[in-house]
């Protein structure tokens, strides 16, 4: 039987060590897998797996152990249970996030929303090497945005309102950057210390801040063989058809200059950053 | 705290998060309406969503005050049932 390893690999399957046998990888966005779709997983490790599953580093579920006779059998009782094989391969792989701002209360964003969105327009796109979207809901950054090859990081603008405001102090406490300070009844916010953290609106016991959510984006980020942060290259985006449009130019770019095998943090070095960064300006001021 | 009269304290830098609320939360509803309680808590979690839940449960938040030690006093007047 000849099996054709590559397109078995676009659709999720993993050779393994083990003969006739593939980990299969689960399409989930956002770590967010309903119940109905666990127990389709968990019946398909029980029937055709061995019983258990592995989660993986991005929030996917790969089930080890599918033979190669049940790959049909087993797209179809996942594909019943709501579940769709993920990819892997040189194409935009698992779209990965926090709960965001729907769920957690340091979230500045919805961020499970806009992994979908993402997912939606890019997923499974063939590109020169595997593409990593990251969505974070906040500063604390628990989704590791900056280690993605667009990294998204929920901010919040603030604007200090005086008439709500009752001088008690806690803003200037909680500021991690120390960006704000009293002038006797006047609030200074330091704009060039502020990194959009949102603590200042979220304990203020009396609503005295005025707030627009927005958007930090990490390009060219790398956690494998090699090791780059993804670079915050343009201001905080607040409009989600900019960002959409910066993120079209940056995938855009990586399609029509990375060469095949390599990583977008390489193609980035290799044309030159200059010019990287001039092509998502132009985005980002349309 | 000079400037602000209280009516009762309590420490909650024995506790940690979420704790830390559920202490002062007790100590305001042995409290009447308008008597003042000071919360004396640490520095991190607590500084950050104490305040903001004792608004949300109806209170008033006066004033935060920063302590040499890096703990902090939070003066709260009690709202109505």
């Amino acid at each position: 039987m000849n099996v054709d390893y590559a397109a078995l690999k676009k659709g999720g399957f993993m050779r393994q060590k083990q003969k006739n046998c593939f980990s299969l990888r689960l399409k989930v966005v956002g770590g967010h897998l309903s119940a109905a779709q666990l127990s389709a997983i968990a019946a398909v490790s029980e029937k055709y797996g061995e019983g258990y599953v592995h989660l993986t580093s991005r929030q996917g579920v790969e089930i080890p152990f599918i033979k190669t006779d049940d790959i049909d059998e087993v797209k179809t009782a996942l594909g019943e249970g709501g579940c769709e094989p993920g990819v892997c391969g040189p194409r935009v792989r698992t779209v990965t996030a926090c709960q965001g701002k729907e769920i957690c209360p340091s979230g500045c964003i919805d961020t499970y929303g806009l992994a979908n969105e993402i997912s939606e327009r890019f997923f499974a796109m063939d590109l020169p090497h595997k593409f990593k979207f990251g969505v974070t809901g906040c500063r604390n950054n628990c989704l590791k945005a900056e280690e993605n090859d667009i990294g998204i990081k929920g901010g919040t603008e603030v604007k200090w309102l005086f008439d709500k405001c009752i001088h008690c102090g806690v803003c200037e406490s909680i500021c991690r950057t120390k960006a704000v300070s009293f002038e006797g009844d006047r609030l200074i916010l330091n704009e060039d210390k502020c990194n959009f953290c949102g603590r200042c609106a979220k304990a203020c016991p009396a609503d005295a801040w005025e707030c627009e959510e927005g958007f930090i984006v990490s390009f060219g980020g790398l956690f494998g063989n090699r090791i780059h942060k993804g670079e915050e290259l343009l201001p905080i985006i607040h409009d989600k058809e900019v960002l959409f449009r910066v993120i079209d130019a940056a995938v855009r770019y990586f399609k029509e200059n990375g060469l095949p095998g390599e990583r977008f943090r390489v193609t980035i070095e290799r044309t030159g950053q200059d010019k990287f960064e001039k092509v998502i300006r132009e985005a980002y001021y349309g | 705290m000079a400037d602000i009269k209280t009516d009762e304290y309590v420490d909650i830098t024995d506790v940690v998060c979420p704790v830390t609320f559920v202490k002062a939360k007790i100590a305001i509803e042995e409290l009447e309406p308008g008597q003042i309680l000071c919360v004396h808590m640490n520095d991190g979690e607590p500084v950050q969503n104490v305040p903001r839940s004792m608004k949300e449960e109806g209170h008033r938040v006066l004033k935060l005050y920063k302590n040499d030690d890096g703990t902090y006093d939070l003066i709260v007047e009690k709202g109505e049932e």
